[in-house]
């Protein structure tokens, strides 16, 4: 595989994704105003795995779907590289996401009418560099399950399709909501591996949001939000090993 | 309102777009029960008491001329209740302000009292005042097409002398509900009146004192009707009458029959075709209802709701449904009832007609329509009620896809993944997909079938009668003069050609089967009035041997070779003569020879009934005017004006009644196709969300919506027009009778339209659909859990 930037590489670029400035997310409800997030600031950097921590509520998905460019903010500014994403169109949003981001959801979202190749390979078919879809199977270890179609795969084994599906494309950015929600915990454990190996070898931003305090072991840096706003910013002095976790 | 309906207002409030098609369909099939069913009983039911009150005669008898006291031997034939003769004739009329052809037939009406069959219901003014010569009753509807009041007066020519009438009354005649004057194939009531006149007085003009020339009877039912006609035939042979016929020859009566039955053949099967999409777009619905509700089910069962109360919670959606729709068809039914009805009393002309709701009929169209939605939701009913709770409280499982034996052939590799996702999806649920696409090519069908009408009509007047029928004019002669009378009519004003032709009714036998039909004889040289063969492509009269008409042939069994045995009406003459010839013929059923055989045939010399012209237009008035002073001549048809009536008459109709269908059938594919959207959005929408999320366009994941939909309906348009083109030939068939024949003829535009409507209505309701696949909130529903 080429391009791949092992660990040591990130910490000594630390080249600057996303800016974030006095975000704020209002929504309109039937009950009347909520603030899911209110003048987030945060900066993100290239290669880094980050752990948004919080109960639900707190605004963490919020801050996701913002940051995929699956929605926009009421108020405040983002900026992915040097482009600023709050002011693209939705085209211009959807072609940030097709070149730029990598999702992996809580409940997996594959389409069960394609084949776990076929899956990964609709993501591969659209990206200009793509990693191999076998590639990104084998990433995650699922290789010999190509031709399966994921009615007849185990949840954590989803997930990790989900995971080879979104880093196929060598997204900038790996945006990963719940990503353990849906499994055991041994199970987890697998996923996160998968997606701290991606993070590894090709050096992805990965944003991972979770109420699981545990997998915040795993990060560069953990984000605590509630009620709408960051709690609380820590860097992990060691990231460590996804199989070392256990909740 | 307890908390479940409650549950049911607001699961009916979701699926609202849905219910409403369903509801919308159901309406559509009641409707058109109600509506054909309700007409044919109103006009069947108002016909068979008009006929009681009038007298309408059972059997109906011509001949050249009897004496009266022949009556008393007509009502000692078993089985005959009344008899009433009378003295009918056709005259040529002028009307002020009418330069046009107009003919009268003209009916008498005893000196004193009512007929004792074939009476007439006075309308306005009074009847015939005893023994005046010069009063008349006239028919109703031609007294309205020229504004003719009692106290009118009109000019006829009556056994050769013109006569002054004045109109005393407005009547109308069990006889004439459907009126067709001599050459016309549709009503045309400017230029065909019914008179009635004194007894005496007609007897007189004619010279026919003391004598008859129409008989009408009523039968008491105590003996067979072949049996009654045996010996009346017998009776009237002597007098040159044996073209007896029965009600079901007669031509208004046949008319209207052929009308109940088409109504009845609609009735039957339009409102089966609605139902089966109701029930169809039932099942689908409920049966992605209960998908979606699962897990509630499986709570409220949890929480000690029983089976029967979960069963009873959708049957009532179901319910909401029938009531909803069967209460918007009785309510569309009944106002298309009184619409067809109004229609109709255009073309039909009783005294009295009301369109009449009929409970049963109603209440029959409405069981039968629940009985069809109760059967479509019945399914997710009973997998609601069968749902154990502890499974329902668990997802269920996702679909589990396979990849076809279709597929090892390649020929997905090489189509793209949304594309892949769409026809495994119709693999997945072949049976619902074929229903669907069953479903859509129904729509189309029904147009097809409908719509074919112009088609035929276009057919009939343009391939048929422009090619069979050449000439301008057709003069009709009282009494059939020597062939002489050919010459004198080249001789009149503006004619550039004429040719003559006799008519003689006969019976036509072949083996034990015989028809009476009319025999015409054509000059063998000629143009202008031609046979046709079944690719419409001009033949030769044979100069031996007898042409028939396709139907006649059918009827008789005969093919070209065959010896039939032709015995003219009235006459002891009977010749064996061979089939030379089978012709088409749309209207009617005739046999034709040359004219010098017939005249052998007929005997007393060569003779016409009348004479066909190509006239010069320019002096058409010239014509007229002289024509107007022939006393011999009874009527005469105008070739343009009476195709153009029935070209009115029908487009009028058929343009009424086939939007109805045409907007039915759109709606069903709506329904259709907007059910199907609806439920493919709602089975694949994480999937489309998944795609927008990936960096899919909006359009590009809506690409799996409408590609799906798209299949459907490519598949489903060239099935429509296979099943459009049998759907029509049933209705063809059925059209098939003894008065005319539809040619199952379907043009490039009809099943253009037909196809059209269904593409709109499925590009349309797509649109709707595809709205909420662009308002859709990609992230909570790809966080939802499954």
């Amino acid at each position: 595989m080429t391009g791949v930037k092992g660990a040591a590489d990130v910490g000594a670029t630390k080249r600057k994704a996303y800016s974030v400035r006095a975000l704020t997310k209002t929504y309109q409800t039937s009950g009347g105003q909520v603030d899911a997030l209110r003048g987030i600031d945060l900066d993100l950097f290239e290669g880094e795995i980050i752990v948004l921590l919080g109960p639900s509520g707190s605004g963490k998905s919020t801050l996701l779907s913002l940051l995929g460019g699956l929605d926009r903010p009421t108020v405040g500014q983002i900026w992915f590289r040097d482009g600023e994403l709050t002011s693209l169109d939705d085209r211009a949003l959807t072609a940030y996401r097709r070149r730029h981001v990598g999702f992996v959801f809580q409940f997996y979202n594959l389409i069960p009418s394609l084949t776990v190749r076929e899956n990964v390979e609709l993501v591969a078919e659209m990206a200009d560099r793509p990693v191999a879809p076998s590639d990104a199977l084998e990433l995650v270890g699922l290789s010999e399950r190509l031709d399966h179609f994921p009615a007849q795969l185990s949840g954590g084994e989803q997930q990790r399709v989900a995971i080879a599906r979104a880093i196929t494309k060598r997204p900038a950015v790996l945006l990963c909501d719940e990503p353990t929600g849906a499994v055991d915990s041994k199970t987890g454990a697998r996923v996160l591996e998968a997606i701290e190996r991606c993070n590894l070898e090709l050096g992805t931003l990965t944003v991972l949001v979770t109420h699981n305090t545990v997998i915040a072991g795993m990060a560069d840096r953990v984000l605590s939000l509630a009620d709408g706003a960051v709690a609380g910013e820590r860097t992990n002095a060691r990231r460590r090993k996804a199989r070392e976790l256990a909740w | 309102m307890g908390i479940l309906d409650r549950k049911l207002v607001r699961d009916l409030r979701r699926i609202r777009g849905q219910a409403a098609m369903i509801v919308v369909v159901i309406a559509c099939a009641v409707a058109t029960a109600v509506m054909s069913f309700g007409v044919l009983r109103s006009l069947a039911e108002t016909r068979a008491e008009y006929y009681e009150r009038y007298h309408f005669a059972d059997v109906f008898a011509t001949l050249r001329r009897a004496p009266e006291p022949l009556t008393e031997a007509i009502e000692r034939i078993p089985g005959v209740a009344r008899v009433q003769t009378r003295v009918a004739a056709d005259a040529a009329l002028e009307i002020d302000g009418i330069d046009e052809p107009v003919v009268g037939r003209v009916l008498s009406l005893p000196d004193r009292g009512e007929p004792a069959v074939n009476a007439v219901a006075l309308r306005q003014g009074r009847m015939i005042a005893p023994g005046n010569a010069h009063e008349i009753v006239v028919s109703e509807n031609f007294a309205r097409a020229h504004g003719l009041v009692p106290g009118a007066r009109l000019g006829a020519i009556l056994g050769g002398h013109k006569r002054e009438l004045a109109v005393v009354g407005i009547a109308l005649s069990p006889e004439y509900i459907y009126a067709l004057g001599p050459g016309m194939i549709a009503p045309d009531d400017r230029r065909f009146g019914v008179l009635w006149i004194g007894r005496q007085a007609l007897e007189a003009a004619l010279d026919l004192k003391g004598e008859f020339n129409e008989v009408g009877i009523q039968l008491d039912g105590s003996k067979p009707e072949a049996e009654v006609i045996e010996r009346l035939e017998a009776i009237l042979k002597p007098y040159g009458g044996a073209g007896i016929y029965t009600r079901e020859r007669q031509s208004s009566h046949a008319f209207i029959s052929s009308m109940l039955d088409q109504l009845s053949g609609v009735g039957r099967v339009v409102p089966l075709i609605f139902l089966m999409v109701a029930a169809f777009l039932a099942h689908t619905v409920m049966g992605r209802l209960i998908d979606t509700q699962r897990q509630q089910i499986g709570l409220l069962k949890a929480l000690g709701i029983s089976d029967r109360a979960i069963g009873w919670h959708y049957l009532k959606l179901g319910l909401v449904l029938i009531v909803l729709g069967t209460g918007l068809g009785l309510a569309a039914g009944a106002g298309l009832g009184f619409g067809l009805t109004d229609i109709y009393t255009q073309f039909f002309h009783f005294p009295f007609l009301r369109y009449k709701q009929d409970p049963a009929i109603s209440a029959a169209a409405s069981l039968v329509a629940a009985a069809a939605v109760a059967v479509g939701t019945s399914g997710g009913v009973r997998r609601a009620v069968s749902l154990p709770a502890a499974v329902a409280m668990v997802p269920a499982v996702p679909s589990t896809y396979r990849t076809g034996s279709w597929e090892k052939l390649g020929i997905l590799g090489r189509l793209n993944a949304p594309t892949r996702m769409i026809l495994r999806h119709l693999a997945r649920w072949p049976l619902r997909a074929a229903l669907g696409v069953g479903g859509l090519s129904l729509a189309v069908a029904l147009q097809i079938s409908m719509l074919f009408s112009f088609d035929a009509l276009d057919h009939m007047i343009n391939g048929f009668y422009s090619r069979a029928q050449r000439q301008d004019l057709t003069v009709f002669f009282a009494d059939s003069p020597s062939s002489a009378a050919v010459d004198e009519a080249t001789s009149w004003p503006g004619v550039v050609k004429a040719e003559g032709y006799r008519t003689i009714p006969v019976r036509v036998s072949l083996g034990a089967r015989a028809r009476l039909v009319n025999l015409t004889g054509l000059q063998s040289t000629a143009t202008l009035v031609r046979l046709l063969d079944a690719e419409l492509a001009p033949v030769r009269l044979p100069s031996r041997g007898i042409a028939l008409s396709s139907k006649l042939a059918a009827l008789l069994h005969a093919k070209t070779g065959d010896v039939v045995t032709v015995e003219a009406i009235g006459s002891d003459t009977r010749i064996d003569v061979s089939v030379a010839q089978i012709t088409e013929q749309y209207i009617g059923m005739d046999a034709y020879m040359d004219l010098d055989a017939l005249n052998e045939l007929v005997g007393g010399g060569s003779r016409i009934s009348g004479v066909h012209l190509l006239i010069d237009k320019s002096r058409r008035e010239a014509l007229y005017r002289t024509l107007k002073n022939v006393p011999t001549i009874v009527g005469i048809s105008e070739r343009a004006i009476v195709l153009a009536s029935f070209h009115d008459t029908m487009a009028r109709t058929l343009t009424i009644i086939v939007s109805f269908f045409v907007a039915f059938a759109g709606l069903t594919a709506v329904s259709i196709v907007y059910s199907g959207a609806r439920i493919i959005l709602s089975e694949r929408e994480r999937e489309m969300a998944t795609l927008m999320a990936l960096g899919f366009t909006t359009r590009e994941a809506g690409h799996v919506l409408g590609g799906e939909i798209a299949i459907l309906v490519v598949l489903a348009l060239p099935l429509g027009c296979v099943l459009g083109r049998a759907l029509g030939w049933v209705i063809a068939e059925r059209l098939d009778t003894d008065l005319y024949r539809v040619p199952l003829i379907i043009s490039g535009g009809t099943s253009g339209v037909a196809m059209l409507v269904v593409l709109l209505a499925a590009v349309i309701s797509t649109w709707i659909v595809g709205r909420h696949l662009r308002r859709l909130d990609v992230l909570a529903t790809l966080n939802a859990r499954q």
